[in-house]
């Protein structure tokens, strides 16, 4: 926008008496709040369509016969507005409105959960009269109603400003919630299915009983945040603080890598609850129902806080010292350092830990044998030397940071590939949900079928069988259709490691069609640990392994000896596991890895079986430390300093929010390198930021990959091509211990084609049996518009465990049986 | 009963109810021998924009309450602006008091299709909704058979009368929401959604009925399109006022002799009507009354000889609103009168916005307590102020409808409430009496 636009879409006017100017289409409660004035409101928030209802916010407009909603006016040149400050008529209208609010409102703030926190307490205060006149009897409701398992409504305290319907309808596109009845009697409630002719609730009750359709949405803790007052609580906080007694710290999510900002707030030791930040650059004031309740995994009671040793009589790993178990672990991995150590540091580290393993891998144990993958990283069947992903991700993505949620918004269209938003960037989803509804963004995505959330962004979908995306993306029309318009993104998720050629396909579309390219994984540290240096084929920096220059460079600033960094690629997670369980290696350090993530979870077990020494960097008891030799308790996000970097290559540092003496990763790494007659420096956040921010830019860049396509698989009878992805609240390890809310996690399906639900003989709802020759997934069918052949399943959801269960990834192929698994399976699982 | 002058019954110009009284009006053969459909084909050879005009010419203002020039609010509508466009006809007549659609489309439902066939024409809609209240059955189901028997002789669908024109016409029937009288709640309902107003702007004109410019006229409005495409403008303005032309459907309750619809030229007064009606009922002397409705400020006998145009009503502080009269007298009270209104607005409010949702709840609470003689003074002041608190602040005009009559029975009979708290005045309700009372 040139200065002179600019200043034509200014306009001057008044409020209370002080001249100012607003961009044409600024409300005057906006220009008014810039100006330091309060007008109490309720409905209005900042990123909702303005609704005028609860009419708290009136002013004197001039010229104007009635008093006005701020929250709905806009500025005009030369208006002249009066607000409470300056206008009797305002501050009467403001007062009145008040008033009305309360008379119905129970009062009850002595023990609601917003007291102390309650815009309704706090305007009452300023707005309020001090004495109430109203003499009749009060509103009555049966409460709570539970909207779902986590979100409770307790309608007597409602002020109906209908921001949740709002945000649930424009943000999050779930409407689940909405105004019922009318007049005093209009209340916020669920839809029933009794009110559209399914089965009664039994009871007569709103909120409870079989027939209920329940809040359904990843983003409703959201709602509970945004209401004016305590009418919407969270099961997991109710009752159990006051605001006033809080600490709160911002921090930022250890979830997922979309980066959400948040806010921790803690009592006594303990994190009570967690709010969305505000950061309007990448989170606005929104986060996802994980982000907020999944923290109580910190608090397990399986939490390791003493370093654990196996004992040599008697094979049981005992508590130890931590001079002990330091030692046993720096002895161990200079005995295997001959054979070779396997680094697994995990998809969940900050940068400043990861960086210590990158550094620990190269500097003491002289390996590029590192990888922070935890899943797949090729097809199943596909041969280990393929290194496309990595290559991908050297060439493409370490130290880039292109692609912002901001360019996301401005975009004209997007390509996704190997990405479910909604359920793998949930904070991704809402701001293209966003674009799509306020700025007519396109989506266009390459899936199987075109699912729920897909459907809220108004994706285009390009049917893609499993496997086959590599050659849509290299020739299919729509595609590149869809990358045309200047400006255009190609989002590829980390799923599309699994297409034979698909990342080289995409990285050679973008270079096509000049579309910018940002590649999402699933975690908040995988990122991070990219541009760390946890590859086999990077060092920090996205500096090649085999690039001499660069490891030259890394040599000067470790001061290491010339040959100690190997120019040599080292083996990826699958390479690492296959050559532990074949005994080619002598120890594994593992950090946060739950084998059942990897591509084949029990070729891990066995590996850390068969592997003589094992270190495990852990939180709680896991399948690593069940099986290690040395187990060294870390610190939880909760109790560390650190930084994340979110899938924008965007920096999120936080401080601890709880004061603990557990170790970081890096600390721990630093003291066994220590042991080791190597000065590490990872222990302290802050000297691991100022080595990374004085390490050189890197200079080369690697070629993307040229993998070609694989031809995709051919099913027969009875057979399916497997689709899969992880669901939002699923079985992962930072949810456990969480049930309420695991209640609101989508039920697991197993979703067919209607060809292929015909030809199995299932109905909807009808149990589907998918397996392979390690096992079998029975799930209900759910009937949606995919291919032919293929079979959509939950990666890692209760019932539908897709590694360990079956053993493949996507674009393998599967079986289908109608029903539950006979002796068919046992034939199976036989041969 | 009186008989009327001859020289006020002179003032009965029966234009829009002249085929009222015709036996099977409401078919469509009879309708075209009495002028039935000659309008539309005279409208539908000249071009649409000289129509507007001629709307405009006529000053024909709207009939549903506000008063808004007609041909002005279809020039609203933009042209060739590429999107479709549309007729909403608001039938959804159901203020207390008001009755003039209701009997329109039950004896002359033609008279309405044939206005909307004209106007969709001038404003170029191809689709035409007739949004008719829900209770309004016989309504209803005479409007419903006059379209299809207007789709059957070629006055509705394709290329009517061979003009290239092309009309589809639909009736929905409303759930019986007052609130869906309100013009932005009867298009949130039309399209299936909650009926609650809409935020303006957008106004209809620019973004109305799924997204797109739309009219939405009253019954009376359009049904008075055909006789001035066939009377001409200069005949539409010889009756009434200059300032608020043409006749206009009176339609009288309450104490009098002969309650039901007298149309005569705007700018009538009172004392007229009544004699028209054959006088007040024996025994009864007007005490007070609503010039169009329950949600206009009620008059006093007074006002008797207020000249029942736009700008006399206004000058006496109330509004013509519909020219629905209810007549009270001397035997009836204000103050239960009021609530009983009120009774009706806090049912229908929507519960949109804070003051009409809670400020009627609570005025109803409190006529309650006075009506069952437990008022205080105190109620006095407190009603007094809610209503304040509730007119002009709320989002849409049902709030300002319920806080009217409270203002103006304060206004005007202040003494009847003292009488229920002093204990003048035996208490109307008790405790029982208050069990389904709404």
């Amino acid at each position: 926008m040139t200065d002179v636009e600019k200043k034509a879409d200014l306009v001057t006017l008044t409020v209370d008496g002080v001249e100012v100017t607003a961009e044409k289409g600024e409300l005057v409660i906006r220009v008014a709040e810039r100006m330091g004035i309060a007008i109490p409101r309720f409905c209005d928030h900042p990123l909702l369509a303005p609704a005028g209802a609860c009419r708290q916010c009136l002013v004197e407009v001039e010229g104007q016969r009635k008093p006005v909603a701020s929250c709905t006016q806009t500025v005009a040149e030369g208006m002249v507005v009066k607000t409470q400050q300056s206008s009797p008529v305002a501050a009467k209208a403001q007062a009145g409105v008040m008033e009305l609010l309360l008379i119905n409102h129970p009062l009850d703030c002595p023990t609601c959960d917003k007291g102390g926190e309650c815009p309704l307490q706090n305007q009452a205060m300023s707005t309020g009269r001090a004495d109430s006149r109203f003499v009749e009897h009060k509103r009555e409701y049966e409460k709570p109603i539970h909207i779902s398992s986590q979100v409770l409504l307790d309608r007597e305290r409602c002020v109906l400003c209908q921001r949740c319907t709002r945000f649930s309808e424009e943000i999050a596109g779930d409407k689940f919630i909405d105004l019922m009845d009318r007049s005093s009697g209009e209340q916020i409630n669920v839809y029933r299915d009794d009110f559209f002719g399914g089965d009664l609730t039994g009871d007569g009750q709103v909120g409870e009983g079989e027939g209920d359709v329940p809040f359904n949405s990843y983003f409703s803790g959201n709602t509970i945040q945004i209401c004016p007052v305590g009418a919407l609580t969270g099961e997991q906080y109710r009752f159990r603080a006051r605001p006033f007694d809080l600490v709160s710290t911002p921090t930022s999510c250890e979830h997922c890598a979309a980066g959400c900002s948040m806010r921790a707030d803690h009592r006594r030791g303990k994190v009570l609850r967690r709010l969305a930040g505000d950061d309007p650059a990448v989170n606005e004031e929104w986060n996802c129902d994980k982000g907020r309740w999944g923290f109580r995994y910190a608090t397990a009671t399986d939490r390791i806080t003493t370093p654990l040793v196996r004992d040599a009589v008697t094979g049981q790993l005992r508590e130890a010292s931590w001079s002990e178990a330091l030692l046993t672990a720096a002895e161990g991995l200079k005995a295997a350092r001959e054979r070779g150590v396997g680094v697994l540091p995990g998809g969940r580290l900050t940068v400043e830990d990861a960086y210590a393993y990158a550094k620990f891998a190269r500097v003491v144990l002289g390996t590029n044998d590192v990888d922070f993958r935890a899943r797949p990283v090729r097809a199943t069947g596909t041969p280990l030397s393929a290194t496309e992903e990595a290559d991908f991700l050297a060439a493409s993505v370490a130290g880039i940071a292109e692609v912002t949620y901001e360019a996301v918004e401005n975009a004209p269209s997007v390509l996704i590939a190997g990405l479910e938003p909604e359920e793998e960037c949930p904070i991704l989803f809402l701001r293209m949900r966003k674009a799509h509804v306020r700025k007519k963004l396109k989506v266009t995505a390459l899936s199987p079928y075109l699912s729920r959330g897909l459907e809220k962004l108004g994706a285009a979908v390009v049917t893609a069988v499993p496997g086959d995306e590599a050659r849509l993306l290299n020739t299919d029309p729509a595609v590149a259709a869809a990358l045309s318009a200047p400006g255009s993104l190609l989002i590829v998720g980390e799923r599309l490691a699994t297409v034979p050629g698909g990342l080289s396909a995409a990285a050679a579309l973008a270079e096509r069609t000049g579309a910018r390219l940002a590649w999402v994984p699933r975690r908040a540290g995988d990122r991070g640990a990219l541009d760390a240096g946890c590859l086999p084929n990077l060092l920090p920096g996205g500096r090649p392994v085999t690039d001499a220059a660069a490891r030259a460079e890394l040599s000067l600033a470790w001061r290491t000896e010339s040959g100690v960094l190997s120019g040599t690629p080292g083996r990826d997670v699958d390479q690492i596991v296959a050559a532990a369980a074949d005994g080619t290696l002598g120890a594994l350090l593992v950090g946060g890895v739950d084998p059942a993530d990897l591509a084949d979870p029990l070729l891990a077990e066995q590996a850390l079986d068969t592997v003589p020494f094992v270190v495990s960097l852990e939180l709680r008891q896991s399948a690593v430390t069940r099986r290690a030799d040395v187990v060294l308790p870390i610190a939880p996000a909760v109790e560390k300093a650190g930084t994340y970097m979110d899938w924008e290559g965007r920096l999120r540092s936080f401080g601890a929010v709880l004061p603990g003496t557990a170790m970081t990763d890096g600390r721990v790494l630093e003291a066994i390198a220590a042991l080791l007659e190597v000065t590490l420096n990872t222990g302290d956040v802050q000297a691991v930021r100022r080595e990374l921010g004085a390490l050189p830019a890197a200079s080369a860049r690697p070629v993307p990959p040229v993998s070609e396509p694989a031809t995709t698989a051919r099913p027969g009878e009875r057979e399916a091509v497997l689709a899969t992805w992880h669901q939002l609240i699923d079985l992962g390890t930072l949810l456990d211990g969480d049930e309420i809310l695991a209640g609101t996690a989508r039920p697991p399906v197993a979703r067919i084609g209607k060809a292929l639900a015909e030809s199995l003989g299932v109905a909807d709802g009808d149990l589907v049996t998918v397996s392979t020759g390690r096992g079998g997934v029975t799930l209900p069918a759910a009937i949606a518009d995919l291919p032919p052949a293929v079979v959509w399943l939950p990666t890692n959801s209760p019932g539908s465990t897709v590694r360990r269960s079956l053993g493949v990834t996507a674009g393998a192929v599967v079986r289908l049986e109608a029903g539950v698994p006979g002796p068919i399976l046992a034939e199976g699982a036989a041969r | 009963m009186t008989q009327p002058r001859p020289e006020v019954l002179q003032k009965l110009t029966p234009v829009l109810t002249k085929r009222w009284l015709s036996p099977d009006a409401w078919q469509i053969g009879v309708y075209e021998r009495l002028d039935g459909y000659a309008a539309v084909r005279k409208a539908l050879e000249v071009h649409p924009d000289d129509l507007i005009q001629l709307i405009k010419d006529s000053g024909l203002r709207g009939r549903g309450g506000a008063g808004f020039p007609t041909g002005l609010k279809w020039g609203f509508i933009p042209q060739g602006d590429g999107k479709p466009h549309y007729l909403v006809i608001n039938a959804d007549e159901g203020e207390p008091g008001t009755c003039k659609d209701l009997p329109l489309m039950t004896y002359d439902p033609h008279s309405l299709v044939e206005g909307a066939i004209i106007a969709s024409y001038a404003i170029r809609a191809s689709r035409a909704f007739i949004y008719i209240r829900g209770e309004a059955v016989h309504a209803a189901r005479r409007l419903r058979n006059a379209v299809q028997e207007a789709y059957a002789k070629g006055y509705l669908g394709k290329n009517i009368l061979k003009s290239g024109f092309d009309l589809d016409l639909v009736v929905h029937s409303g759930a019986g929401a007052y609130i869906c009288g309100e013009e932005t709640a009867l298009l949130d309902s039309l399209e299936g959604f909650r009926g609650q107003p809409r935020l303006r702007p957008p106004f209809p004109a620019v973004a109305g009925l799924y997204a797109s410019p739309t009219v939405v006229n009253n019954v009376g409005t359009i049904a008075s399109v055909p006789y001035i495409v066939l009377g001409g403008a200069d005949w539409w303005k010889s009756m009434g006022t200059e300032k608020s032309a043409g006749p206009m459907i009176y339609s009288l309750s309450g104490r009098i002799a002969n309650p039901g619809q007298y149309e005569c030229g705007l700018g009538i007064t009172l004392r007229e009507l009544i004699e028209l009606a054959g006088g007040m009922k024996p025994g009864h002397n007007l005490k007070f009354w609503t010039p169009g409705g329950s949600s206009t400020p009620i008059l006093t006998a007074e006002h008797i000889d207020t000249p029942m145009d736009f700008e006399g009503v206004a000058a006496a502080g109330s509004i013509l609103g519909t020219t629905a009269m209810q007549i009270f007298s001397d035997q009836d009270c204000p103050v239960y009168n009021t609530w009983r209104w009120l009774e009706f607005y806090h049912h229908e409010s929507c519960g949109k916005c804070t003051p009409c949702r809670e400020g009627n709840y609570w005025m109803v609470r409190t006529y309650r307590r006075i009506l069952s003689g437990q008022g205080t003074y105190a109620d006095l002041d407190t009603l007094q102020d809610t209503a304040d608190n509730i007119f002009g602040r709320s989002f849409c005009g049902l709030g300002d409808g319920a806080a009217t009559p409270v203002v103006s029975t304060l206004k005007w009979f202040r003494d009847d409430y003292l009488g229920y708290i002093e204990g003048r005045t035996a208490p109307r309700l008790s405790e029982k009496s208050l069990v389904g009372a709404h």
